[in-house]
């Protein structure tokens, strides 16, 4: 091997300089936490040691979801409703210095004379649209409905292809079939490589994948278990917790399910359960899950309590969150900094984020009103904010 | 006619107290609605039903049909009701 000569080490500098100085300024990291009785918006510092906290907005609101376009990095929607008032959606373009109320928030279409029709009780999630669509947004509600805005959110249009569709509506089933606060349609995934490939998700009521933008879907459920004794096949029966796409790979889902941790390599149609691998004490039972930004074989779960009456709550009051850095082959224990003992709370599908810097930063918001943060992919867990309301959800997002 | 508005309305009325017409109580709303964009959502669903927890009073009597007749003398209450906490 040749030897550098000093003037080589500095010609061999010289791009490495001139790329220092032209570095875009580092981002800092955004928590958005929607909760039962508000909106709160974190702005991290650039070590994401110290927050600031900017809220609550919407104070006495019921907010679902609160999400950042990373189109545009200012624009937020927030899914909001009260005790009394009908749901609706909020957006703001100024990252909420100010906020202004969709003219037409999702509904669903009226009802044929002498038919029942359906009324959105909440928008539950919402997702930005592909990189080359702007101002397009995806939503989805309980009880289960999908919609789509080309406007930046201002009005919303029902996908009657899901929700006037016999067979979609058979598929979701009852107000009964559903979670606690209703059925949820959630987990709407956008493929990056190309805006008509969409998934999305239905508790109950199963996953599904359209590839011509929404006019038709098909179920993927193929693996999937369901509650013992009944049969996988009926669509119904399914209840996915939490799909996420992994960044780095867009062929590559993870899944946190009613029954179970799974994961899917596209183009194969079949779930594979990658939860049999964690430790028998503390089963594959959960609500959310995060992939890595870079790495699709790192993902996060929060497991929590899915015996006899369901508490929904960390197993034995111990908090804990599970890592797998090889696809699920095996997954290691996260726990240093959370409570060791007396810890009954649990984190709900949408309440646990990562953010893109590297080490990648974890945050979730817990049934109990606290909001959490490792820097270092969950060797460490530290507490960010205390004493808020219930959290529904937390998203992380880069501002620059 | 006069209309009583609840607190939670307030943020599109900015009053306690509105004037509005209608010779129904759907027209009142389709009023209401003109006068304070987004209003009617928040209190009568897509399928033209009165949202669970919001009550609407004639003259102090309770009403439920939206086609229910009104007159310019009418006094309107929108009343909201228990929720859960």
């Amino acid at each position: 091997m040749a030897r550098k000569t000093a003037k080589s080490k500095a010609r061999a500098k010289k791009p490495a300089a001139k790329a220092q100085a032209g570095r875009a300024r580092p981002s800092r990291t955004l928590v958005l936490v929607a909760t039962r009785k508000g909106a709160w918006l974190y702005h991290g510092d650039a070590a994401r040691k110290t927050w600031r906290a900017d809220g609550p907005h919407f104070l006495g609101h019921i907010i679902n979801h609160v999400v950042l376009d990373p189109r545009d990095g200012r624009t937020l929607l927030a899914a909001a409703k009260t005790g009394h008032l009908g749901p609706t959606v909020f957006r703001s373009t100024d990252l909420g210095r100010t906020w202004k109320e969709a003219a037409k928030p999702p509904a669903f279409a009226k009802a044929a004379n002498g038919e029942k029709g359906r009324a959105v009780d909440h928008t539950f999630w919402l997702t930005p649209a592909h990189a080359n669509e702007p101002n397009v947004w995806y939503a989805g509600t309980s009880p289960q409905g999908l919609f789509r805005s080309e406007d930046g959110g201002v009005s919303w249009e029902p996908f009657s292809s899901v929700n006037d569709d016999p067979q979609y509506r058979e598929w979701m089933g009852a107000q009964q079939d559903g979670t606690p606060d209703g059925p949820k349609m959630h987990s709407i995934i956008v493929d990056p490589r190309n805006p008509s490939h969409l998934y999305f998700a239905m508790s109950g009521g199963g996953v599904h994948e359209t590839v011509d933008k929404g006019r038709t879907w098909k179920p993927l459920v193929k693996g999937l278990e369901v509650v013992g004794g009944f049969d996988p096949n009926t669509i119904t029966f399914h209840d996915p917790h939490c799909v996420r796409m992994s960044p780095s790979n867009p062929d590559r889902l993870y899944q946190q399910n009613h029954c179970g941790i799974y994961r899917i390599d596209r183009p194969s149609n079949e779930w594979v359960r990658i939860g049999k691998k964690m430790p028998k004490q503390i089963g594959d039972i959960g609500f959310p899950m995060v992939v890595h930004p870079r790495d699709d074989n790192t993902a996060w779960v929060f497991p929590m309590d899915g015996q006899t009456v369901w508490p929904r709550i960390s197993i034995d009051g111990v908090p804990v969150a599970f890592v797998t850095k090889n696809g699920g082959k095996s997954w290691q224990r996260l726990d240093s900094g959370l409570p060791k003992t007396q810890a009954w709370w649990t984190v709900k599908r949408q309440a646990m984020a990562a953010d893109a810097q590297n080490p990648v930063g974890l945050y979730f918001g817990t049934t109990s009103g606290e909001l959490w943060g490792t820097r270092d992919e969950g060797k460490k867990w530290a507490p960010i904010a205390r004493h808020l309301p219930e959290i529904y959800a937390v998203e992380a997002a880069e501002l620059r | 006619m006069k209309v009583l508005i609840p607190t939670p309305l307030r943020s599109y009325t900015r009053a306690r107290e509105v004037e509005a017409s209608g010779t129904t109580m759907s027209e009142l709303l389709a009023d209401l609605e003109r006068q304070f964009p987004g209003f009617r959502f928040r209190v009568i669903d897509e399928q033209d039903r009165m949202r669970a927890h919001m009550r609407f009073f004639i003259n102090g009597e309770q009403v439920f049909d939206l086609k229910h007749p009104l007159r310019s003398t009418d006094d309107i209450q929108i009343v909201q009701a228990l929720s859960g906490g």
